[in-house]
This record gives structure tokens, C-alpha cells and sequence, in this order.
């Protein structure tokens, strides 16, 4: 048998890179856009990628997007509780 | 002349705040100019100024309504689509549903598409050869008695569901007769199968009149014999230099796992399995692309930034959510502007029970009411202070 890599939902096509920002990076993004955790998108914490990254509800999981538009950008997301 | 990474630094430096793909796209201009005219470092630096400055003129400015613009620019070129449903497209015998149901399915986050397909990618091993692909269709195709079946009879004197069998058929689905029999006796404890040639003869072990015969045979009938649930039909095409596989029904997650299946392009048309499978942000982009597809499939074109912007929306909260009073619109804030769009009085009643207070912010409500829209011009407020203390004092 070849040593075949296990597939992850981060190797498909649909899925963008996801990161949990660090509790500075939290602060900092907040002060850029003047805006309070409640005001940001949410992912669901039972959602495959936060489960795959091991976030916990509270943290803020940056998204580095594929745009047609601008490249790249990044989106935000807070992780809440189901 | 300027040296290549001063133009690098300059771009970095001046332009830090234009999107990737415009800095890269800037960058490769003042590069092939730059050999061409042999600029001056003041040259580019005016170049880089006017790029950015154009931007900003570019951006949408605070207070646009993006989501009426968004409304009209969908909604113009959707009176020009189909209205029918059903079409055959793209895919040889398998049915799509295209055109407005489409972009009205996707945009409703129905659970089920009426025409879930999915889109199966070979892995490297088995994408160039049909035999190869084939056995892998074979995996995923799912093969009841019934889609078998030359004839099938119930006979009501002997007491006997009677299934003919057709031989071309059972080779292609790489069942034997012996298989399908030991299959449908772990599933079947009360039945007793008999195998004659091509033959299937089912009986009740106990004899207990014709309806538990007759729900048996459905029941056996429709009993699946190999393949994932919820795939029906599938068929190869050849796309480019390799194989794909188009499944009629959609069973997503069983799919990835089917070897010989590449999991990283295999899609379905179904947003809510993506969202399952693979999350909020997946099915984001799906819906994106569905949408774009459909358009296309049409020869209509919508710039995808007002798709964005539907697709955000709709994923705003974690889940998929439809547009409309169930969804993006039941969600909003006033209870005017709930009120506004549909069921009026239900939310009026429930407002006024939950004695519920409506700031009046949001642009619907002002409508309503005859005030200033917070849109565009109408979002600034003024804020005076006045010398009133002064004035007393005097």
C-alpha cells in the first residue's frame, strides 16, 4: 500500500483556509473595524471546519477568501455555540 | 531608469492598502512600461498615486444601498430566463433543473433540490481509463430488484412474488444471482427465496395472506442492493482527457469516501449537504458558483459581487438560511419592516405582545413612516452644539 495522505475538508476545492486568530489579533480586529465581537458573522460551533481546527465558541476564526474581485481578502467569523 | 525592486518597495510601500489582485496588476504594468519608457522614480511614484487615488474614487461609497442594487440587477435579467423546469442540459439523460426554479431553489436554501446531482472526480488511478471508471460508477450507482427486473409478478394462487431477472443488466451492476439472494435473505428474515436460472422466487415463510405478500414484494422491490443511498442513475462522460461521473441523487458524504473518488472536486448541487459536510464557508461558495452557472447556462450575466453579496447573507449566521420571511428578512430587526414585507398582521399581533420597540433605523421602517431613509446622503446626521449656556449667563 502506498502511504496515501488522509483527506481533510481543507483539501477540497470549496473550502478556503481557516485560521483562529490569537487573543491580540482579536483585539486589534475589533479596533480596525470598530466593531463589538456580537457584530461579527458567526460559524456554528458543530460546523466540520471549526470541529477540524478544535475552536472553541468565542474565538474568531479568520478566513483568507478567494475573491474574483480582489484576490484575496479576509472575512471573519465569530465561533458560537449551536 | 528604475531598478525593478525600487518599483517593488514603491508599490508595497505607497499602494499597501489596494486589494492583491490590483497591486499585482499594477506592479506587472509598471514593470513592462518601465522597460519600455525608462520611467523616473517621480514617474511611478505619480503613477502609483493616481492608481490608488482612482481606487478609493472606485470603492462603494458608506450608505449605498448595495442590496436594492443587488435586488434589480439579479432580478432584471431573471424575467429573461426559462420558466421551465425541467430541461435536458449539459448532462445527457439526466434531468436538471435550470433557470428560474433554479435560482429560486438556491435561493429558498431548499433542503432538497428537486434534481440533486452530484459531480464525481476520478482519483489519479482511474480518471483516464472508462473500464476503471466504471467500476467505480458501479460503487456509487445504487441497483434495487426493481431497476434489475425484466418482469416481476405477483402470483396470488401460489403465493409467490416472481422476479425475472434481466441477465445484460445483473453483469452490468457485477451482482450475481447468488449475491442478490444472500442479500435479500439477511435483509428479509421472514421471506424464503428461491433462485431458478435467472429466476427469483420469494415466498413468505409462513403463509399470511395476500397484502403481507403484496408489502413484501414492495419492500423487496425496493430494497437496495449495492450503491449509496439516494443515488440512483449514473452515467460517465468524458470531460477534457478524463472520466467524470454524473450521479442522479445526491449522497455527498458517502461519496468522499467511495475509493477510486476524488474528494477534493467532487461536488453536488445540494448547498445544505456542503454545508455538512464541509461548512459554512463551502456552501458560501457554493451557492456563489450554482448561481453563476445557472445564470450563465442562461447567457446572462451578473456581476458576482452583487452574488457575494446574496451568498453572505444567506450564510451570515452560521447556517443557510433562504431569503425571504423564513430567513435573511425574518431576521431583521424592526418589526415595521417585517411587517412591510409579508404576514403583516401576524407580526403586528407579535410584536405587540412581546411589546416589542421599533428604533426606527433601518430604511424600510422610514419609509413607512415618511421620514428620511438612512441611505446614502440621509445616513449623515447633524449634531449641533448650541451656546445655550452662554446666552443665559449673559
Amino acid at each position: 500500500m502506498t502511504a496515501k495522505k488522509t483527506f481533510t475538508i481543507f483539501d477540497q476545492e470549496l473550502v478556503p483556509e481557516h485560521r483562529i486568530l490569537s487573543e491580540e489579533e482579536k483585539e486589534e480586529l475589533l479596533k480596525r473595524y470598530r466593531v463589538k465581537l456580537s457584530q461579527l458573522p458567526q460559524i456554528k460551533a458543530s460546523d466540520p471546519a471549526v470541529q477540524a481546527l478544535g475552536a472553541k465558541p468565542g474565538d474568531v476564526i479568520e478566513i483568507k477568501r478567494k475573491s474574483p474581485t480582489a484576490g484575496v481578502y479576509y472575512y471573519y467569523r465569530i465561533v458560537v455555540e449551536d | 531608469m528604475v531598478s525593478s525592486s525600487t518599483i517593488k518597495t514603491l508599490v508595497e510601500s505607497k499602494a499597501s492598502n489596494l486589494p492583491e489582485r490590483i497591486k499585482e496588476e499594477l506592479l506587472d504594468k509598471l514593470l513592462t512600461y518601465n522597460e519600455k519608457y525608462k520611467l523616473k522614480k517621480a514617474e511611478i511614484e505619480a503613477i502609483i498615486d493616481e492608481v490608488v487615488s482612482e481606487y478609493e474614487k472606485a470603492l462603494i461609497e458608506p450608505g449605498e444601498a448595495v442590496g436594492t442594487v443587488t435586488a434589480q440587477s439579479i432580478g432584471e435579467p431573471s424575467t429573461q430566463m426559462t420558466l421551465n423546469t425541467f430541461h435536458y442540459a449539459g448532462v445527457a439523460e439526466i434531468n436538471v433543473t435550470l433557470g428560474l426554479p433554479r435560482i429560486i431553489e438556491i435561493v429558498d436554501a431548499r433542503k432538497n433540490p428537486s434534481t440533486p446531482i452530484m459531480t464525481v472526480y476520478l482519483d489519479e488511478e482511474h480518471r483516464y481509463d472508462p473500464e476503471k471508471a466504471r467500476e467505480v460508477a458501479r460503487r456509487i450507482e445504487g441497483t434495487t430488484l426493481e431497476s434489475l427486473a425484466r418482469s416481476m409478478t405477483l402470483d396470488i394462487l401460489n403465493m409467490e412474488f416472481v422476479v425475472d431477472v434481466d441477465p445484460e443488466r445483473l453483469e452490468k451492476s457485477g451482482l450475481t444471482m447468488e449475491k442478490i439472494q444472500a442479500k435479500l435473505e439477511r435483509s428479509f428474515k421472514s421471506a424464503e427465496i428461491e433462485v431458478d436460472g435467472n429466476t427469483l422466487i420469494i415466498r413468505m415463510k409462513k403463509a399470511k395472506g395476500v397484502s403481507t405478500l403484496r408489502r413484501l414484494a414492495d419492500k423487496v422491490k425496493k430494497h437496495r442492493l449495492k450503491g449509496l443511498s439516494g443515488v440512483g442513475k449514473t452515467i460517465i462522460r468524458k470531460e477534457g482527457d478524463e472520466y467524470v461521473i454524473y450521479t442522479e441523487g445526491s449522497n455527498f458524504k458517502q461519496v468522499l469516501k467511495v475509493p477510486g473518488v476524488d474528494p477534493t472536486r467532487t461536488r453536488t448541487n445540494n448547498i445544505h449537504e456542503i454545508a455538512e459536510v464541509l461548512g459554512i464557508e463551502a456552501a458560501r461558495n457554493a451557492i456563489i458558483e450554482e448561481i453563476t452557472r445557472t445564470m450563465q447556462e442562461q447567457g446572462l450575466e451578473v456581476d458576482v459581487r452583487h452574488i457575494m453579496l446574496v451568498a453572505d447573507m444567506m450564510t451570515l449566521d452560521g447556517v443557510v438560511r433562504p431569503i425571504g420571511r423564513h430567513g435573511v428578512v425574518g431576521t431583521k430587526a424592526s418589526v415595521l419592516a417585517r411587517a412591510a414585507f409579508e404576514i403583516t398582521v401576524q407580526h403586528l399581533l407579535q410584536a405587540a405582545e412581546r411589546g416589542e420597540v421599533d428604533p426606527l433605523n433601518g430604511v424600510v421602517e422610514n419609509v413607512l413612516i415618511g421620514q428620511p431613509v438612512p441611505v446614502g446622503t440621509g445616513i449623515v446626521r447633524l449634531a449641533m452644539k448650541l451656546p445655550i449656556k452662554k446666552s443665559i449667563e449673559e
